[in-house]
């Protein structure tokens, strides 16, 4: 396939994922956008690193699956998903069997709290969509790629608020991997809560590669 | 859940386990379904392996075949080998049963494919 249409494909392929049905605002429970999903699993696999195909792949808090599904269906050997919330795997699995896809896992679990050591540097690559932490679980970005950095003994590719940047870079030196942005994306979030006033939030986010 | 995954899961985070490891499997329902075969993929994984623990599983849930109970010599360049291991860690899934923890006989479900593998604040 043309590296092109393998983009549309993808993002096709995304835009038929089922998402969340009653978002849980604790765990700022966000889908990741099919536009956004399929450009970052194209510069991961297809333009830039091929970090996917052939991969044992690991999707922190994984939600409902996309970036699960694209990792998938860009060969990697085994995709497995860990997630905490049981309403967000009921949907993940109904994905997984609606792409048809044998080559992906999921585990339930605390992502922060017991995720075994038996998993430390196992995977080729940790793919993430993290929560971006709020005023009641700031930094809890930080507590995903660290353990991101744990699991892979290869490549991390994640996604962070772009106001914090500096403290990101310095946090993953800090834990001896070397960060990168990769692009700099406008993660326009659906007013997928309640309490939020206006149609939709545009937040900037910015792409990171980190190398172990 | 694979093989594979269930060859690194653990209850170690349990208060008063020690190692946690292997966790035992019942199942009620298991499903074979054909997974595209990467020869190099599965000599790469073969060293990180605990392999007795492959081999128990594998024959604990039915689905051994002729699984060498030892890993052969030379495995990268034998692929009849390693489509065997292929089979074994990534077309066979464990649909409905549960993990048992080695030293407290805790249940993990398995449903619909996947571990629940979440402790309560007590038992942390």
């Amino acid at each position: 396939m043309f590296p092109c249409l393998k983009l549309k494909y993808l993002e096709e392929r995304l835009q038929c994922i089922s998402e969340f049905e009653k978002p849980k605002i604790l765990l700022e429970q966000y889908v990741t956008p099919s536009h956004l999903g399929s450009h970052m699993l194209y510069t991961i696999q297809v333009s830039q690193y091929g970090d996917i195909d052939g991969k044992l792949v690991a999707d922190l808090g994984s939600g409902c699956g996309a970036l699960s599904v694209g990792a998938g269906v860009l060969d990697a050997s085994l995709v497995i998903g860990f997630e905490i919330d049981s309403d967000a795997l009921d949907i993940f699995t109904e994905n997984i069997i609606d792409h048809e896809l044998t080559n992906v896992d999921a585990v339930q679990c605390d992502v922060l709290k017991h995720l075994p050591n038996r998993f430390d540097k196992t995977f080729d690559t940790v793919l993430m969509n993290p929560p971006f932490g709020t005023k009641h679980n700031a930094g809890i970005d930080m507590k995903f790629l660290e353990t991101a950095l744990r699991l892979s003994k290869n490549s991390v590719y994640s996604l962070h608020k772009t106001s914090t940047r500096n403290h990101v870079l310095k946090y993953a030196e800090s834990l001896g991997a070397k960060g990168e942005v990769l692009a700099e994306l406008h993660y326009d979030l659906p007013s997928t809560y309640k309490f939020h006033k206006k149609h939709s939030v545009d937040i900037e986010v910015d792409f990171y590669r980190f190398i172990i | 859940m694979k093989l594979l995954t269930h060859n690194m899961l653990t209850s170690k985070c349990m208060k008063g386990v020690t190692v946690g490891y292997p966790l035992g499997i019942n199942v009620s329902d298991v499903r074979v379904s054909e997974v595209d075969f990467n020869p190099e993929f599965v000599a790469k994984i073969i060293p990180k392996l605990d392999w007795p623990v492959l081999y128990n599983a594998a024959e604990s849930i039915g689905q051994l075949e002729d699984l060498p109970k030892e890993v052969i010599d030379n495995f990268e360049n034998d692929r009849e080998f390693l489509k065997k291991v292929h089979h074994v860690l990534l077309e066979v899934d464990i649909i409905n049963g549960e993990l048992i923890c080695p030293e407290t006989g805790r249940k993990f479900p398995i449903n619909n494919g996947i571990p629940n593998m979440l402790l309560n604040e007590d038992e942390i």
